[in-house]
């Protein structure tokens, strides 16, 4: 099924080789708008399939909790949505702003996906102010309906989004004439090879990102004594989606690295800091890479070569199989890629020891250690997303698309690149300061919100 | 009409929605900005935060959609206005998380202090980003954006007569489409003063856009002689004469008290700025440098991308329309209510989050 490279040729561009002296500038911006953006985007997959289900749940029983919790979470939904609807159109401005010789040069290639990406933004904006705004104002089940489609178009715009991504690690759909991009089959390109994966990883890592962080504010609750039907709810359904996502997102990262492995084997000599080719490759957890060597590792014999190729005597091919130019940086890397696997794992564990224990004992946990896990593998859960993209992002380099064009070649030329690195940061400071210190302000009242509503429904029934 | 024409036609209707839709949510944070203190202002800043909710995040994608049609279908020109506006469209997209988030979290503000930076962030971003992007515009339609990874100083491209017009006609644009559709809205809601405080406004802010728009025509015809001709013969003229009509219509019918009616005309008086300088520069995409049909993407490429465009308007396409009928019938969003010191000082504190 493996397709070759279709271009072994690198391409400078449609817009003539950049002179770009801030280039590091110009990839930690991408890469800060990015960590801003994408924990957003894990709400938007996973978030609105959880808010369906809870008032899935007070369609099936009529219990006004479930109500109150899913309106509340609604709105919740809507204020994260509004704040993805900016920081990801400063994605799409930074495409063109930090990197035009790719847009310039592979535009007609990858862009279709991000034409349809489009189509579902539009439905997620439709249909989320509708449902947000629509409680009281459509029927039970029409209101339900209206959620549908934010759900689909979730899926759909993440898809699209990872198509492009998987493309950048697996060029696909053009042919390299001279200089130029000829014969260009945009379906091919949209449906690359690295899509399938690339697309489950992220949409399971959504759910886990979401469900923790959710799960974490209610176990928090939990832990200060609240413990009421409202709060339970609120608290297993995100927990139960993350603990069941946690676990398949070990067999799916397998796949993943396997990928990876057989297309871009330098990026998994980056993950593993692989030094030099060899069989029956050990797989190395911590360490520092310097002097062209590891330190401080903790290898674990043939396990390498065991997941990445199936058969413990398989050869990895080191980074010395690259000119020094080629070469991806390792400690950040290898380093990302073990923390990714290390939380990943252990949330594998908290998610299934949960789902075990409720389906032995039919209640949740009564130790305050397994909330505190909880409240833990919310921002751990986050950590892991970023440093997965750290890893197949910084892994790819110095190629913005894979052994076809480098980084430095699709910069722009741009000047004062740091001044407008410090004005996004400041930016974007100041955006986490009004979000953290809102929802500070916010939490009192809101709890206390809640704790009348909950007072209502006692009283109703 | 090749398939590259129907590409630039998309991005010029698109623009346009943006224009005509978006424009007035920027234009609704010029009056919020203007509004005055606290005690003055709270009653248009009600009007304000009403009006946008339901509708803001879907005017704004008109814009994505514009960047990725742009990109799929000319990639080169995409790259080179990329290279040569960076400064203008950086800062316009600076402006746009600074507007849409501030708006975002205004809802839920908890005191008057917090109520007020987010409102001054809200207001002014709304005020520079429309004036950014429509630097670009008037840079792009004034030919100065060459192809290849940019050359110039960074303000070459678009610190010139032409470009600044453009921005400053943008905001006014967008402050009288505001007025307009918030008159209307304020008639509906049955708020008699705000309805008169608009239509004032949108008197005043329509002989301004009308005297910019003159005193532009004047200025392109000093800076940029190619735009100017087009403007000023053939199917150019047609759409300055239509802009022409349309916003004197609408300022008859806001005069007369008719909104609904001068919010259609208003629309189409905008509708046909962006229209016309589309006419006034075929088939030029980059005037001077490119034209549409050799900054086109391979014909593969046009033919997935139309086809996807087209199927995705037509499933969006009724519910976008619902969306806009639900929310002008009013069907959508929080009761109105003042912005300002008076509901915080009621300790009124989380308008948005309660059942």
């Amino acid at each position: 099924m493996h397709a070759t490279l279709l271009a072994a040729q690198e391409l400078t561009g449609a817009l003539g080789r950049p002179s770009q002296h801030d280039m590091l500038a110009a990839r930690e911006m991408q890469a800060m708008s990015f960590a801003v953006h994408i924990p957003l985007v894990c709400f938007g997959i996973a978030f609105p399939a959880m808010v369906l289900f809870v008032e899935g749940l007070w369609l099936r029983t009529g219990e006004r909790t479930y109500r109150d919790l899913a309106q509340r979470w609604s709105k919740v939904m809507l204020v994260l949505f509004a704040v993805g609807v900016v920081t990801g159109t400063i994605l799409s401005f930074e495409l063109g702003l930090l990197w035009p010789n790719f847009m310039a040069t592979f535009g007609s290639v990858f862009g279709l996906a991000f034409g349809i990406e489009g189509f579902a933004f539009f439905t997620e904006a439709i249909f989320i102010a509708i449902y947000a705004y629509g409680w009281d104002r459509l029927g039970r089940r029409a209101h339900l309906a209206v959620g549908i489609p934010i759900v689909l178009a979730g899926i759909l715009g993440s898809l699209m989004v990872i198509s492009v991504n998987g493309w950048m690690n697996h060029p696909t759909g053009f042919a390299v004439a001279g200089n130029a991009v000829t014969a260009v089959h945009p379906w091919t390109a949209l449906f690359n090879s690295h899509l399938p994966y690339e697309l489950v990883h992220m949409y399971l890592a959504g759910y886990m990102v979401a469900g923790f962080l959710v799960a974490a504010a209610y176990a928090l609750a939990w832990l200060r004594g609240n413990r009421d039907r409202y709060v339970r709810a609120a608290l297993v359904v995100p927990l139960t989606a993350a603990a069941l996502a946690a676990p398949a997102q070990i067999v799916v990262g397998d796949w993943a690295g396997r990928m990876v492995a057989q297309d871009q084997p330098p990026k998994l000599a980056a993950m593993e800091a692989v030094g030099h080719t060899e069989r029956g490759a050990p797989l190395h957890v911590g360490g520092v890479w310097f002097d062209g060597s590891l330190h401080g590792a903790v290898p674990i014999p043939k396990l390498l070569s065991l997941l990445a190729y199936r058969n413990v005597q398989a050869r990895v091919v080191g980074l010395d199989a690259q000119p020094p130019a080629d070469r991806p940086p390792v400690n950040v890397v290898h380093l990302s890629f073990d923390a990714m696997v290390g939380i990943g794992t252990a949330l594998a564990l908290l998610g299934m020891g949960y789902l075990l224990f409720v389906a032995r004992s039919r209640r949740m946990p009564r130790s305050r250690w397994f909330y505190r896990a909880v409240v833990a593998a919310g921002p751990l859960s986050l950590v892991a997303l970023l440093a997965g993209w750290t890893t197949t992002e910084v892994g790819r380099q110095p190629w913005i698309a894979w052994q076809v064009m480098r980084t430095t070649d699709a910069v722009t030329q741009a000047r004062g690149l740091p001044e407008a690195y410090a004005l996004l940061a400041l930016t974007y400071i100041g955006l986490a300061v009004a979000v953290g210190w809102l929802l500070r302000r916010l939490s009192r009242p809101a709890q206390e919100a809640e704790a009348a509503m909950r007072r209502r429904a006692e009283i109703a029934r | 009409m090749s398939l590259a024409e129907v590409c630039a036609a998309l991005i010029v209707a698109g623009l346009t929605a943006y224009a005509v839709l978006a424009g007035a949510d920027f234009g609704a944070g010029f009056w919020d900005l203007v509004a005055g203190g606290p005690e003055r202002g709270a009653r248009v800043r009600g009007l304000v935060q009403r009006s946008m909710a339901p509708v803001w995040e879907a005017n704004h994608v008109w814009l994505i959609f514009v960047l990725v049609v742009s990109w799929t279908a000319f990639p080169r020109a995409f790259g080179s206005v990329m290279s040569a506006l960076y400064v203008p469209l950086f800062l316009a997209g600076v402006g746009i998380i600074l507007r849409g988030s501030a708006y975002a979290l205004r809802g839920h503000a908890v005191t008057l202090g917090e109520a007020r930076v987010l409102g001054a962030t809200f207001a002014l971003s709304s005020v520079l980003t429309p004036f950014f992007l429509g630097t670009a515009i008037g840079a792009v339609a004034s030919g100065r954006v060459s192809v290849g990874a940019g050359t110039g100083t960074p303000l070459a491209a678009w610190m010139q007569p032409t470009p600044l017009i453009a921005g400053v006609l943008a905001v006014v644009l967008a402050a009288h489409l505001a007025a307009v559709y918030m008159a209307a809205d304020a008639k509906r809601l049955g708020l008699d003063d705000l309805r008169d405080g608009f239509r004032a406004r949108s008197l005043v802010t329509g002989v301004v856009a009308g005297a910019v728009a003159i005193g532009g025509l004047v200025v392109v015809h000093a800076d940029a002689p190619a735009l100017s001709a087009g403007l000023t013969g053939g199917a150019g003229l047609l759409c300055v004469i239509a802009s022409a009509t349309a916003g004197g219509a609408a300022l008859t019918l806001v005069w007369a008290g008719r909104f609904d009616g001068a919010r259609v005309c208003a629309a189409v008086a905008v509708a046909a700025v962006t229209v016309g300088w589309s006419v006034a520069q075929h088939p030029a995409l980059l005037p001077g440098r490119l034209t549409i049909a050799q900054a086109a993407a391979p014909h593969a490429t046009l033919v997935a991308l139309v086809a996807s465009i087209a199927v995705g308007l037509a499933v969006i396409g009724p519910a976008l329309v619902a969306l806009y009928r639900m929310a002008l019938r009013g069907d959508l969003g929080e009761a109105y209510q003042p912005l300002g010191s008076e509901r915080w000082r009621r300790g009124d504190t989380m308008p948005g989050a309660r059942p």
